[in-house]
């Protein structure tokens, strides 16, 4: 990425998520909340600073876009509003907004279904996993 | 007393029993459910960009027809009753969001938010009163040592779903009191159980669902409710040793109030 497109792309996240990563005071509170903590290699507590120091293209291409459950634990415990998971969210939206950067394909559902999958999880993921 | 009913598409396939014994339970305290005709799939997630208008219209859609009904909007998917509260928050104090959908939509006269959702528990406690659904219990469930598991979506963020204390609730364990059952309050009753991440890689689901049995048996549960069907799944497919069963809290309720076998 050029500095400009990462300086869009920074705009942007903070304009799709509608939050403030400059509020972030590193407290670790939504690290210690966070059920996908073990899974993720970038965690919670620094989704800001990535997104402060300009490191958009590390967090686009992080494993935790995958891993955030939307299970708002750190929005809900966040004591500086600065609602993490929904940085994350934007990040993904970043990558699933171009094209190509699904991260579900129609093709690919047959194969992940059993007979007790309830639709609510073939719409949730595909509204998380792809736009 | 009526209510708009808006179901969701789970309720009427894999989740069908949550629909069916919330419907008999209604009838027998005395209130009906009238299913809004034509509703849509509200998408199960929450739309989280502040720039995303047509993924919340369907859940708009429900809620201008309640509101036109005069009626107060009822749900039973925990992630239905999610999505289509903030939706409604954002109608009423979201006005970037608010008209934007409102220019999609082009109804007569805006919408803004003005129709109350409510789960069924939140009837319940708030309409019905769980002193007055006790007087009704026909068939308590006496020694049966429940585990409440409440899930995210019901209860987070606290501010806007305003269902009960996201940290500490108490709705449905006073649920269970009621029905003559013992509740057990265990740590990972608020905790996420894995959520959509379950359909392409089932590791979060069977650590977290691990976590969640292991702490509602170790406190001394015999069984666990929930009204979320993707809770029910995640639950169910859990290979861990401390697994009890799982129901939907309508089906102890119509079992408590002796109409299960009906209809
Ligand atoms: S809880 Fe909030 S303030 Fe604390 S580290 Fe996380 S994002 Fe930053
Ligand atoms: S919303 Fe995502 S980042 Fe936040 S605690 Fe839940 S899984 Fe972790
Ligand atoms: S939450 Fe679910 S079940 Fe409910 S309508 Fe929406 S997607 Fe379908
Ligand atoms: S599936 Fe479970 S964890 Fe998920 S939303 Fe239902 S409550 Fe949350």
């Amino acid at each position: 990425m050029t500095k400009q497109e990462i300086e869009k792309n920074v705009e942007l996240i903070r304009e799709i998520s509608g939050c403030d990563p400059y509020k972030c005071m590193r407290c670790g509170k939504c690290s210690g909340s966070c059920p996908s903590f073990n899974e993720m290699d970038i965690k919670p507590h620094q989704f800001a600073s990535y997104i402060i120091n300009g490191n958009v293209e590390e967090l686009v291409s992080s494993k935790s876009l995958w891993k955030c459950l939307s299970c708002f634990a750190c929005i809900e415990r966040c004591p500086r509003n600065v609602e993490p998971g929904k940085l994350i969210d934007a990040a993904r939206q970043l990558v699933e907004r171009e094209r190509g950067g699904d991260h579900l394909q129609a093709e690919d559902i047959p194969e992940l279904l059993n007979e007790d999958v309830p639709q609510q999880l073939l719409v949730s993921a595909y509204r998380r996993y792809r736009r | 007393m009526k209510y708009s009913y808006y179901p969701g598409c789970t309720l009427k396939n894999k989740a069908q029993d949550l629909d069916r014994y919330a419907r008999l339970s209604a009838a027998a305290l005395g209130f009906e459910l009238e299913e809004i005709p034509e509703w849509q799939c509200c998408g199960g997630v929450y739309p989280l960009g502040t720039d995303e208008i047509a993924t919340k219209l369907s859940s708009v859609r429900a809620l201008n027809h309640a509101k036109e009904q005069g009626q107060d909007l009822i749900t039973l998917c925990t992630a239905c009753h999610h999505v289509l509260k903030r939706v409604n928050d954002d109608m009423k104090n979201n006005e970037d969001i608010s008209t934007r959908a409102n220019n999609y939509m082009q109804l007569d006269e805006p919408y803004k938010g003005e129709t109350s959702v409510k789960h069924f528990l939140e009837v319940l406690r708030d309409e019905i009163g769980f002193d007055e659904l006790k007087s009704k219990v026909v068939k308590p469930l006496e020694g049966k040592k429940i585990g409440a598991y409440y899930g995210c979506l019901v209860l987070r963020p606290g501010k806007i779903l305003e269902f009960d204390d996201p940290e500490n609730p108490k709705i449905m364990e006073d649920f269970i009191r009621a029905l003559g059952g013992e509740p057990v309050i265990y740590p990972y009753r608020n905790e996420c159980c894995g959520a959509y991440t379950s359909l392409k890689d089932g590791g979060i689901s069977q650590e977290r669902t691990k976590l969640i049995f292991d702490s509602s048996s170790g406190f001394g549960a015999d069984m666990l409710i929930t009204a979320c069907p993707l809770c029910m799944y995640n639950l169910n497919k859990s290979e861990a040793d401390s697994k009890v069963p799982v129901y939907y809290f309508t089906e102890l309720l119509a079992e408590a109030l002796g109409v299960k076998e009906g209809e």
